[in-house]
């Protein structure tokens, strides 16, 4: 045996550390970057699963009106027709979720955000709305009004 | 100089060589010609960034960022606070005016066609720092939590995810879940005041040491006038004086605007209340507003919303890249298309900005 490596022999161990190092490199990376991304995305929240919500009594609502209505955590729009039947649609609007209003003077339900208008059965009528509004079912009990939502 | 400041000069000067610096300085010209107004506007975006950076640390003395307390809090600095009310308007007039002047200054580099080599790297940290300055509105926007800025920001936030693929994980990055609430003000409360000033004093810090390394940018006219006939200014004193005279002009306009025209807080976010009637973006995101509002919102099979964001994109990244593709300006000749597109970029700006103003 000479003093002189075998060059091959150091070629092997020149690649075992190159892979070892930069394993380890890419490892500890991952171990890095990994909780931090798992970190930034929001955990879920156990939500309160409704079902239903009290409204209000029906003289709180005026005839060719609308209130907007905690449902859970999403805005629901209760509408008295001038007639004064009631109708609920969800409030968030198909577009980009902006919170939608009656209008009286069109006697629509209307988004300020871009302009979008739906009819009173929640129909995209005009503006970019691409769908029309998911429609909730109405209970009058006596007095009582509330909202549910349709399956 | 007095005895006393010559020896702590002389005391840093011994070990630290300031006398390099100064020559360097003295060294430092400026070319002067029919365009040079436009190398101001640099200058004094650089001001407005300090005023941002002082009345911000300033702001967050008192602010406090949460669903409950963030709109009450800037209620009591514009109205307890001794001298809040001009703290908060000049923080808001400012990073208005920042991005007009910024958007000047990127307009007169595309125009002059200063992004030409070898000040590609330039151009492409100013325009980043721009697309951060965008960012730096959009967040800050929110901190109020009043009903204006909560639908701007469900919009806007709702905007990006539509964006293929990518879309939903960023609406849900920048939200902190799937609506917006109090966790969306903390995450991008944390943004404006630490992620997007960290990353833009970065950026910054690039953007002056390639200015001081390469010098200003002639225009390419300069560059045929006969040695002789070229004019310069020292920057040090003359070129420096005139800016300060600049910035001295405009931090007075910010003062008449902060007092005559105090920046409004509205009324505070309500999740359950309906988006108020004439809702618009702030006004450099107008031109945008306005596009998507003339999309249909169906071309061929594809939304037309996506349609719009991913052309913005593109259109974005089109003109981050110019210096690249515009090889002509790099060679030293004028190309007239670039200027075309530029202007038609300019005219498209101004037009629907309008139109979204009026509408």
């Amino acid at each position: 045996m000479s003093d002189i490596p075998d060059p091959h022999v150091q070629q092997d161990k020149r690649d075992f550390l190159k892979f070892a190092l930069f394993g380890g490199l890419f490892a500890w990376l991952a171990a890095v970057i990994f909780p931090v991304l798992s970190y930034l995305k929001p955990p879920k929240q156990a939500e309160v699963i409704v079902n239903s919500v009290k409204a209000g009594k029906i003289a709180d609502f005026a005839n060719d009106s609308g209130s907007i209505i905690k449902f859970g955590n999403k805005p629901v729009i209760l509408i008295r027709n001038p007639q004064g039947e009631f109708k609920a649609f969800s409030a968030v609007c198909t577009h980009l979720e902006c919170t939608v209003q009656y209008k009286k003077d069109l006697g629509m339900i209307w988004c300020a955000c871009h302009n979008g208008k739906y009819d009173l059965n929640g129909r995209n009528v005009s503006g970019p709305p691409p769908r029309p509004l998911d429609e909730f079912r109405v209970t009058v009990q006596g007095e009582e009004v509330s909202i549910s939502k349709k399956s | 100089m007095k005895p006393t400041l010559k020896k702590i000069y002389d005391w840093v000067d011994e070990r630290l060589e300031l006398q390099d610096l100064i020559k360097f300085m003295a060294k430092k010209y400026v070319p002067v010609h029919s365009h040079s107004i436009w190398y101001y506007f640099g200058g004094v975006s650089l001001f407005l960034f300090t005023i941002q950076v002082v009345t911000g640390i300033l702001l967050l003395m008192y602010y406090k960022g949460s669903e409950e307390l963030a709109f009450e809090s800037i209620q009591f600095i514009m109205s307890k606070v001794a001298f809040g009310w001009l703290i908060r308007s000049l923080h808001s007039w400012t990073a208005n005016l920042f991005i007009l002047t910024a958007m000047i200054h990127m307009f007169s580099v595309f125009f002059e066609k200063a992004y030409r080599k070898p000040r590609e790297l330039t151009w492409l940290t100013g325009m980043l720092m721009l697309f951060l300055l965008l960012g730096f509105g959009f967040t800050g926007y929110l901190l109020p939590w009043n009903e204006l800025a909560f639908f701007a920001t469900k919009v806007g936030t709702e905007i990006t995810g539509v964006v293929p693929i990518v879309g939903k994980p960023i609406l849900q990055f920048m939200r902190g879940g799937d609506d917006v609430t109090g966790a969306t003000l903390s995450r991008l409360f944390g943004f404006h005041v630490a992620v997007l000033p960290g990353i833009f004093t970065l950026l910054l810090g690039a953007h002056l040491l390639f200015v001081n390394r390469q010098g200003m940018s002639e225009p390419l006219h300069y560059a045929e006038t006969p040695e002789k006939d070229r004019k310069t200014m020292p920057f040090f004193p003359n070129f420096l004086l005139r800016d300060l005279l600049f910035w001295l002009i405009v931090l007075n306009v910010l003062a008449i605007l902060a007092v005559f025209f105090p920046w409004e807080l509205g009324t505070k976010a309500d999740p359950f209340a309906s988006a108020p009637a004439g809702i618009k973006p702030e006004w450099y995101f107008l031109f945008m507003f306005q596009t998507l509002k003339y999309i249909p919102a169906q071309i061929w099979f594809i939304d037309g919303e996506v349609l719009g964001v991913l052309a913005f994109g593109a259109a974005g990244f089109l003109w981050l890249m110019v210096p690249f593709w515009d090889r002509q300006s790099s060679a030293g000749e004028s190309k007239r298309f670039v200027n075309y597109i530029g202007l038609f970029v300019v005219m498209y700006i101004i037009l629907f900005t309008i139109i979204g103003w009026l509408a």
